[in-house]
């Protein structure tokens, strides 16, 4: 299959005219090239701009005034838009990595070898993504980004300032972990200092943190609005925001975006109408990463069954809430699923369930990221023993769009709604 | 009333005629698969058997890989559904169904009516599933309906990666060209298979009775090697491999009986 032509979309009628987009998702692409602009300014000035990892703790650099951009989000836009191909060759092919590696990590240092001119793969966006003097990490989300990211530094010759999170056996972060992790900051503030000649004002820190928090709050109840019958949204429309929170989470103009976002939510709901498309039938939760590049295809397939994604584990991860550096420190040893054990995320998604009144979930076995699939089979069979819901697991990948199929994805979907709707009339009966 | 199921597969088309959801008037079997003149075939052959036409059929229920593509069709349900169904039509006691159908598998717990409660598929993979054997078959040169017989000759079976399909095929060809005689190979893709299919089916609580759906099921080689990776007897019907037909025909009756309850009521 191309990855240009899906099957379903050659067969597809000619589109009907779009609707007209939400004043949020225009103020969120401003906000989008803005960064990338700023970035490319910045770099014009001689000033210093980062690469960083998606859950690395925004404020710092905010703080700092420092410009960075983050490449598993401009993965996923990459993938998103079907321009993934050259870049998934190049770093197989030519660069030598294998084809087992996270794809957001392959397409990154595929893009990076173009930068550092090791390659010549054509960029489609014009190289928005500018070449990083720096590169700032934590372990929290993923740790193959520790070697992802020593790579771009050894290719780039370039330091990466590092935070170990550590993992959590337990359903709180110890003192000792704060202890070590806060220590870990102080020094990366130090350094990364040292390095952009920027430096630390405490009150800008505090005034950053105030934003922040405002904005976690935002996009917590942003989410938290889809508990309505009918939802407000479609459930995935919450997925093309995350760049607020993930890029932006220090910034005003989120702020302003994601006030706008629960506005336009709380009109629907005073209104009764939805952005899901059809009626909706049934509600799911989604786990796992959002399989980017058939996102519409997982749309349309489930809005054919009347199926609307009503929560997701993976967009509520970038709401954080702490309001100084040790609250820092806990927060980001606590910021991923994947830093959480069985047991956290499993009562963490019972109560979803309960709350969005799913009626099913959806799991993406993404084969990007082995770290989330090996829970997720026992998550699965415990969660839907505990919930009595029923679910269906499907492959696919966050940005590799070698690894899925449209018929194999139907399958599943339908024989989900045919056991939901089992349960309907079951509970119809009662 | 007369019901049709009809089961588009990857690899063969299946139909099956239901008089009042109980009495399975006529099946056939094809094998040509979704995009040929298979599933025609197979409409074709079932009708002449009992002597009806499409006039005749008062819900049709299509099926498989294929059944969006079913201009007969009245419903489109998925084979998951429908095996569960048809299963339960001829094996009533069973509550688990394994089917390793053309290109997938998957493990079915089902309630005592046939209703599907929960289901394990194959990832995006051959290995494991009815393409897997032909591949096989066509490297030992031998027909996919001789591979089992062949297989419960074997005395040393050897072991064949169950991770791809491809590995699997170098594998089998490096054991030929050291003349490792042909039964052991054929029963060690037989294990190779059954590794697979019970590491997915294993993943959903397994209740008895067990039964395997499907036209792999037709396969001795895999239906034992498939009881000792489970650890159980394994009930296989002799028309299992219409069993997604005939539960899409059983799902048809139920689906044309309701309409008039509704329409009564």
């Amino acid at each position: 299959m191309s990855e240009h032509t899906t099957a379903a979309e050659a067969a597809a009628p000619a589109p009907k005219p779009r609707r007209p987009k939400p004043k949020s998702m225009i103020m969120l692409g401003e906000q989008t090239q803005a960064l990338f602009d700023n970035a490319r300014l910045a770099k014009e000035r001689g000033e210093k701009v980062g690469w960083s990892a998606s859950i690395f703790p925004q404020e710092i650099a905010e703080t700092l005034g420092l410009n960075v951009l983050y490449p598993e989000n401009h993965a996923a836009g990459i993938a998103a838009r079907h321009q993934a191909d050259p870049f998934l060759q190049e770093c197989e092919g030519p660069l030598g990595y294998s084809n087992d590696l996270c794809a957001y990590a392959k397409l990154n240092l595929a893009y990076a070898s173009v930068l550092n001119g090791e390659s010549g793969v054509e960029l489609p966006d014009g190289g928005k993504m500018v070449k990083p003097d720096f590169l700032l990490l934590t372990n929290n989300i993923c740790n193959q980004l520790t070697k992802w990211y020593e790579n771009l530094a050894e290719q780039m010759n370039i330091p990466v300032f590092f935070i170990d999170t550590c993992y959590n056996p337990y359903d709180y972060v110890t003192e000792s972990r704060v202890r070590y992790v806060r220590a870990q900051i102080d020094q990366l503030i130090q350094d990364l200092c040292a390095f952009t000649g920027k430096s630390w004002d405490e009150e800008r820190f505090r005034k950053v943190m105030k934003i922040s928090q405002r904005n976690s709050c935002l996009w917590e109840r942003a989410n938290d609005l889809l508990d309505r019958r009918p939802s407000p949204l479609s459930g995935f429309e919450l997925f093309n925001y995350m760049s607020a929170m993930v890029c932006n989470r220090g910034k005003e103009s989120s702020t302003a975006i994601l006030e706008q976002l629960n506005a336009e939510i709380e009109q629907h709901i005073a209104e009764g109408t939805s952005t899901f498309p059809v009626e909706e039938q049934f509600r799911v939760s989604w786990a796992g990463t959002a399989c980017w590049p058939y996102l519409s295809h997982n749309l349309r397939t489930m809005k054919k069954y009347g199926i609307n994604m009503v929560a997701s584990s993976y967009g509520k991860a970038w709401a954080i809430e702490y309001e100084d550096l040790d609250g820092m420190a806990r927060a980001y040893c606590f910021a991923s699923t994947n830093g959480d054990n069985a047991t956290t995320m499993i009562a963490r998604r019972l109560e979803a369930l309960k709350k969005f009144g799913c009626e099913g979930t959806i799991y993406h076995v993404n084969r990007s990221c082995k770290v989330m699939d090996c829970q997720m089979m026992e998550v699965q069979r415990q969660l839907s023993e505990l919930a009595g819901v029923p679910f269906a697991s499907f492959d696919g990948d966050q940005a590799d769009y070698r690894n899925y199929s449209e018929a194999q994805f139907e399958t599943r979907i339908q024989g989900l709604v045919e056991v939901m709707s089992q349960n309907k009339e079951a509970k119809g009966n009662d | 009333m007369y019901t049709l199921g009809i089961d588009i597969g990857s690899t063969s088309s299946k139909a099956a005629i239901l008089q009042n959801g109980d009495e399975l008037v006529a099946h056939a079997v094809e094998p040509l698969g979704t995009g040929t003149e298979g599933p025609r075939h197979a409409l074709e052959k079932a009708f002449g058997l009992c002597g009806l036409s499409q006039e005749d059929i008062s819900y049709t229920v299509a099926t498989g890989y294929g059944r969006m593509n079913c201009d007969c069709a009245d419903e489109q349900i998925s084979e998951l559904s429908c095996h569960a169904k048809g299963i339960h039509f001829l094996l009533p006691t069973v509550r688990t169904v394994i089917d390793i159908g053309g290109q997938d598998a998957k493990a079915l717990s089902i309630t005592d009516e046939g209703q599907l409660t929960a289901f394990q598929m194959n990832d995006k993979c051959a290995a494991g599933t009815g393409r897997f054997l032909d591949v096989m078959a066509r490297v030992l040169d031998v027909e996919i309906s001789e591979l089992g017989p062949l297989s419960q000759k074997s005395r040393h079976p050897v072991s064949i990666s169950s991770t791809c399909t491809v590995f699997a095929e170098s594998e089998v060809i490096s054991q030929l060209s050291s003349k490792v005689p042909i039964e052991d190979i054929a029963a060690g893709i037989h294990s190779s298979v059954a590794k697979r299919v019970a590491g997915m089916s294993l993943r959903l609580k397994q209740t008895p009775d067990l039964a395997m759906s499907g036209g792999v099921a037709l396969n001795i080689g895999v239906v034992h090697a498939m009881e000792q990776e489970m650890g159980c007897r394994i009930l296989v019907h002799p028309l299992c491999q219409s069993a997604g037909a005939i539960g899409a025909a059983v799902l048809a009756w139920e689906k044309r009986k309701k309409e008039k309850v509704d329409y009564h009521e």
